[in-house]
């Protein structure tokens, strides 16, 4: 017997629980002395009010669409991949690697190429912890976050020691040549008369992003591997009584994990920096975690969360801009997303279904 | 004389290196124990760093900042319980969830309290915990009396003298309490009562509640416990061994703890082991930057990684499995 | 009149909508054995459950020798003298049997003297009661019959006055369950309460002094077991009158399908489970595996599956099989003509999250039939998913539905149509009527018959002698991983298949 309709499920439960954070985020303002309709208010005006702010909420979107995804397949295995930052930092190094080593004629091939490239690296990273859970049956939870410090400093010595260019100081890269740089949405909106997403890094793979969350959902709901994926994820046993390898579907879903999360890279490294810093990941690795949390897994939902979340980082900028709000506050939104949606969610599941009980039986 | 006084320097900072580590360690072992996994030691430290240097900052005196820096630790341990053992969520996501909490309140508090950038003020005279001098021990009174530099009258004293002056004299009260915990953890899960319901409820919580033991009350002193002992673990880090609170002053310590933890196989003494040999890594770091070992230079960052490293080996089960409590991370539901 | 040594008066208990225990009331003289009995799901376990504590009932009175008692938690329970062994034993694997008895009930906050005491009183309770093991063996390395007795002692240690036992010979061999019945008489001589729960009818004929009977939630009698016959029984459990016979013509065995030689079967831990056997089974014919569980019978089904490696040789229609690495896996079998009813639906047969039209194709995923292009044909799926539906008479009637919503022996129909209507050459079935109602049995053994009557060959598992011997044409016994005989079931009886699976060797078959 289902206890409440599945709309309750995948709609309501992520509602309430960001109603939840939202009232507490906004105790935390005003427990700080600020006033939290005027915080929403910037925040909107900043992330939304413009296509310039539009362009940075699409921009950290499509970072926390990929990571998201890349959090929500490996979740679909029942395999809870923490990586996705150390993914994405070497995502972010194959990137860099393709693009200064090729001269690329046109941004369009050396798109695809850092696509692969980045896929590569991110899966490998991915592909290490993956092999030892399947096989040594290691906690993916922990190797994937001590690969998350191992990539940090291996991206530290990559940067320090071997590609930072003769006579710079900066432990980064050197800027990747013109032809590679992406399309922006300044380039690809803008008219003569109305420029618009004016200096915004909002940039083409926004498209792949999108592009990807259909994938991704064709891949689990409609394909056999998809099917592999989620029957192994709810029972190990019945994936091994229907003939599905646990070590196979655990490999190939923190690969494909991996590979969203490395694919990231070409938003915050080609389309954006333009070259390969020091922490270009930011953290969205782990605010991946909290969209596919609030998502459901879902791409769909993951899409929407990744908005929701882009538009926080957004908004969080205007207001350490404009107030003496730090941007942390978003830190604290997000931590609040993740133990609502996540870690909490029996304590908005339990009261709702016993609602949805009490209503049933007040109609039978 | 000086290949071994360079030793001895790098062995005591080893030891005030391995402290936090070491707490954290010993914290995340009572929890896991009792079958409740916490990746959110991390973010327990870094809360209670904050409001211990905060609270010693505002009151002047360290010791109730070390009361303010446990007080935090607590209440994230509390909400590491209600997530994990009242409404039987994921303790994992509990745990990433927590250490974000705790990364943006300090700066977020920090900021609205001090306005120095998320940091404290400087702690200084009482708001530090002073060093410990034993008799006979080289210190700083010494240096006073003879008005030379510490270093200079270690140099020439002999190694025994050097290390009894730098190994055990010296240090923060923080740190002998550290390493007292460990024989009194190991007796406490070993020769007591609590010791035993403790290792039952992470290995089979059925076995302890059909016992007529709540298993809830087990894991929320365990829980506990291990909130107690990261508030001093963050408290040590901000008001001994550094002066005064920092954005991300952990570092990622709460995950090399728990590294240390799987290390050790969740046993006691060898915690203290662990946290021994990854405190010596980052003091060997921390010195030498890059080493150079007969032409092959080791990059700094390698010493960084290799905590992590060796602990994915030992994950890897090639040095000998490392076998958690059979209940750790699993909810407790009553089921005939 | 004696004051019950317990008295439930109406109890009520439901779970969500499911009404566990209704209006249940039920009276215990001191110092007898009650039993109770009811088939799977009748609500057994709950009421027992609420006895120790377990769980809070909705509704009733719980009256302990006269004294109206509140049992919260298991901690009351202990307290008003009630002991409980479950059914699957609660004891932390890795202490010692004595640190498990003093678990809970240790003096002080020390461990060496409670220890110390508890080392004491045991010999004491291990005389009294004849219930010897060793106190320094840690959990791990005794068998489940010391286990079970590590349990009674873990009551008796609490000064238990009233003893409940859950289906407590599930995991033993008949001669096992003889010497816990002897136990349990030596406890009644000496003044305790004993209720037993079990779905057995034997044992309650041979051991109980009362029996109470539970049926969908309710209690429908309680009777003298002195007064009643097994048959009454029978129906009291289920309601109307049972065929405990199935109807089937006899088989007409042909070639060999499956023919097993010296097959071994080493699990994950090291343990050889199954100890080079052989055994063929011919088309048309079912031949069923008696055996106390875990005796090997779920590895050998496992290995048969495609489930676990193996070593030795199987052939399927005379062509051998992989036992390990590529073609040895569930796809591989599938598609070399076995199909497989799991022992654990909810655990393997079926995804319990899973609608009941995915479920329709688990393990058939890759059937190139519910394929079209790049993706899985779900509509092809879900028409083929209405016709097994309807075949099976599956209740609800709807595709829609997650497995989990359907009832125990609609689940069981849905994997069983999945399995059959593959036309397998060989049908591996494990305890295909656990936790099923009587009406899904008969049907599920019908098509079980009827499977064998169009010449396909049929390896039945099951825990339920009475099962073996109504489906099978010939029965093997396991005992340790070796199989102890083969016998015709019309030369055979429950005793002489009993010694076998206690190990006590018969001629050679």
């Amino acid at each position: 017997m289902e206890k409440m309709p599945k709309w309750a499920d995948v709609v309501l439960i992520p509602i309430i629980s960001l109603l939840l954070a939202t009232i507490l985020s906004a105790i935390v303002i005003l427990a700080i002395g600020e006033d939290p309709i005027e915080a929403v208010n910037l925040m909107v005006t900043g992330a939304l009010g413009s296509t310039y702010g539009w362009g940075y909420t699409l921009y950290y979107a499509t970072n926390f669409i990929f990571t998201g995804l890349a959090v929500a397949v490996a979740f679909h295995a029942r395999l809870f991949n923490i990586g996705g930052e150390g993914q994405a930092m070497l995502g972010g190094l194959g990137v860099a690697i393709v693009c200064l080593s090729v001269p690329w004629p046109h941004w369009t091939i050396a798109l695809l190429a850092a696509c692969a490239a980045s896929m590569i690296f991110g899966a490998a990273w991915a592909a290490i912890p993956a092999y030892l859970q399947a096989k040594r049956g290691s906690h993916i939870v922990i190797t994937t976050i001590m690969f998350n410090f191992i990539a940090a400093a291996f991206l530290n010595y990559m940067l320090v020691n071997v590609m930072r260019p003769q006579g710079s100081q900066d432990p980064a890269t050197a800027r990747f040549p013109e032809a590679v740089h992406l399309p922006t949405f300044q380039s690809m909106f803008s008219t003569a008369e109305n420029v618009m997403f004016r200096g915004a890094p909002a940039n083409i793979s926004f498209f792949v992003a999108i592009l990807a969350c259909f994938v991704v959902w064709a891949l689990i709901w409609r394909t056999r591997l998809g099917y592999e994926i989620r029957a192994y994820g709810h029972s190990e046993t019945g994936a091994v009584y229907a003939g599905i390898s646990p070590v196979r579907i655990t490999v190939i879903a923190m690969l494909i994990s991996g590979a969203l999360a490395g694919l990231m890279a070409i938003n915050n490294v080609m389309g954006e920096a333009e070259r390969l810093v020091l922490n270009a990941t930011e953290g969205a690795g782990f605010i991946g975690i909290a969209v596919a949390l609030m998502g459901r897994s879902h791409p769909f939902g993951v899409f929407l969360a990744a908005i929701l979340f882009g538009f926080l980082y957004q908004g969080g900028a205007e207001l350490a801009l404009w107030t003496s709000i730090p941007r942390e506050l978003i830190v604290v939104i997000q931590a609040l997303v993740i133990l609502f949606t996540g870690a909490l969610d029996n304590m908005v599941r339990i009261p709702l279904e016993k609602l949805f009980m009490a209503l049933r039986k007040g109609s039978a | 004389m000086d290949f071994f006084l360079t030793l001895v320097q790098v062995l005591d900072s080893t030891i005030r290196l391995a402290t936090p580590l070491l707490l954290a360690c010993l914290a995340g072992l009572y929890s896991e124990r009792a079958g409740i996994f916490d990746i959110g030691l991390e973010g327990k430290m870094l809360m209670a760093a904050f409001f211990s240097a905060a609270v010693a900052a505002v009151t002047g005196s360290v010791w109730l900042g070390l009361l303010a820096g446990i007080a935090a630790s607590l209440v994230l341990s509390a909400l590491h319980g209600f997530a994990s053992i009242t409404f039987r969520g994921n303790q994992l996501i509990s745990g990433v969830a927590i250490n974000f909490l705790a990364s943006g309140m300090t700066v977020l508090i920090a900021q609205s309290w001090f306005k120095q950038g998320g940091r404290t003020p400087s702690l200084f005279g009482e708001g530090r915990f002073e060093s410990a001098e034993f008799p006979y021990a080289i210190g700083p009174e010494d240096a006073e009396l003879t008005g030379r530099p510490v270093s200079e009258l270690m140099s020439e004293t002999n190694a025994l003298h050097l290390a009894y002056s730098e190994l055990l004299s010296g240090h923060s009260i923080l740190v002998y309490v550290a390493f007292l915990m460990v024989p009194l953890t190991w007796w406490i899960l070993f020769r007591t009562r609590f010791g035993l319901r403790l290792r039952a409820v992470g290995e089979n919580p059925a076995a302890v509640d059909t016992a007529g033991v709540s298993v809830v009350g087990l894991r929320y002193a365990a829980v506990a416990i291990c909130g107690v002992l990261c508030g001093i673990a963050g408290a040590y880090l901000a008001t001994a061994l550094q002066a005064g609170f920092v954005k991300e002053m952990t570092a990622g310590r709460g995950f090399i703890a728990l590294a240390a933890l799987i290390f050790a196989k969740w046993r006691p003494w060898h915690a203290m082991w662990a946290c021994l040999l990854f405190g010596l890594l980052q003091a060997v770091a921390l010195r030498f930057q890059n080493i150079d070992l007969g032409g092959v230079v080791i990059p700094v960052q390698v010493m960084d990684a290799l905590p992590y490293i060796l602990t994915v080996v030992i994950l890897a089960g090639f040095v000998g499995k490392a076998i958690p409590p059979r209940a750790g991370g699993e909810p407790y539901v009553k089921e005939r | 009149m004696t004051v019950p040594a317990i008295e439930l008066k109406g109890i009520s208990k439901a779970f969500g909508p499911v009404q566990a225990n209704k209006d249940i009331s039920i009276s215990v003289a001191p110092g007898t054995i009650h039993g109770i009995i009811g088939e799977n799901g009748a609500g057994k376990s709950t009421l027992m459950s609420i006895l120790y504590g377990f769980y809070k009932a909705d509704k009733g009175e719980i009256w302990i020798n006269g004294q109206k008692t509140d049992i919260p938690d298991s901690q009351a329970a202990i307290a008003s003298g009630i002991g409980m062994v479950f059914q699957h034993f609660k004891l932390v694997e890795n202490f010692t049997v004595l640190e498990n008895i003093v678990l809970g009930a240790e003096d002080g906050g020390l461990l060496a003297p409670s220890l110390a005491k508890a080392r004491k009183e045991l010999k004491a309770l291990e005389e009294e009661y004849e219930l010897f093991v060793d106190p320094d063996k840690r959990i791990d390395e005794i068998g489940v019959g010391m286990q079970q007795r590590v349990e009674i002692l873990k009551a008796l240690y609490r000064k238990a006055e009233i003893l409940i036992l859950d289906e407590p010979t599930g995991v033993l061999t008949p001669a096992e369950a003889d010497q816990l019945f002897r136990i349990l008489d030596r406890l009644r001589s000496e003044g305790k309460t004993i209720i037993v729960i079990t779905h057995k009818l034997r044992e309650i004929m041979e051991n109980t002094d009362t029996v109470s009977v539970m049926r969908r939630g309710e209690m429908t009698a309680t009777v003298k077991t002195a007064d009643t016959n097994p048959q009454e029984l029978a129906e009291l459990m289920v309601g109307r009158k049972v065929l405990l016979q199935v109807d089937k013509v006899p088989a007409q065995p042909g070639k060999p399908v499956l023919e097993i030689e010296n097959l071994s079967v080493t699990d994950s831990a090291g343990v050889e489970r199954v100890k080079g056997i052989d055994l063929s089974v011919r088309a048309g014919e079912i031949v069923g595996i008696a055996g106390v569980a875990g005796n090997g019978q779920s590895e050998l089904l496992e290995v048969l599956g495609g489930m676990r490696p193996g070593q030795g040789s199987i052939k399927l229609n005379g062509e051998r099989l992989a036992m390990h690495g590529p073609g040895s896996d569930g796809q591989a079998r599938r598609a070399q003509g076995v199909a497989h009813v799991p022992e654990d639906r909810q655990r393997e047969g079926l995804i319990m999250d899973f609608y009941a039209w995915e479920n329709v194709a688990f393990g058939y995923h890759r059937d190139p039939a519910y394929k079209r292009g790049l993706f899985m044909d779900n509509a092809a799926l879900r028409a083929d998913t209405e016709a097994k539906i309807e075949k099976f008479d599956v209740r609800p009637p709807n595709g829609w539905l997650t497995a989990k919503s359907f009832s125990g022996g609609n689940q069981q129909k849905i994997v069983v149509a999945r399995e059959i209507e593959r036309n397998p050459d060989l049908l591996l079935v494990g305890q295909p009527t656990r936790g099923v109602d009587i009406g899904a049995i008969e049907f599920i053994h019908k098509q079980i018959v009827a499977l064998r009557d169009q010449g396909k060959a049929i390896l039945l598992v099951s825990v339920e002698l009475e099962e073996i011997f109504s489906l099978s044409d010939r029965i093997a016994v396991m005992f340790d991983g070796h199989i102890m005989g083969e016998r015709l079931p019309a030369e055979t009886d429950e005793k002489e298949l009993g010694l076998l699976m206690a190990g006590v060797a018969g001629e050679a078959a």
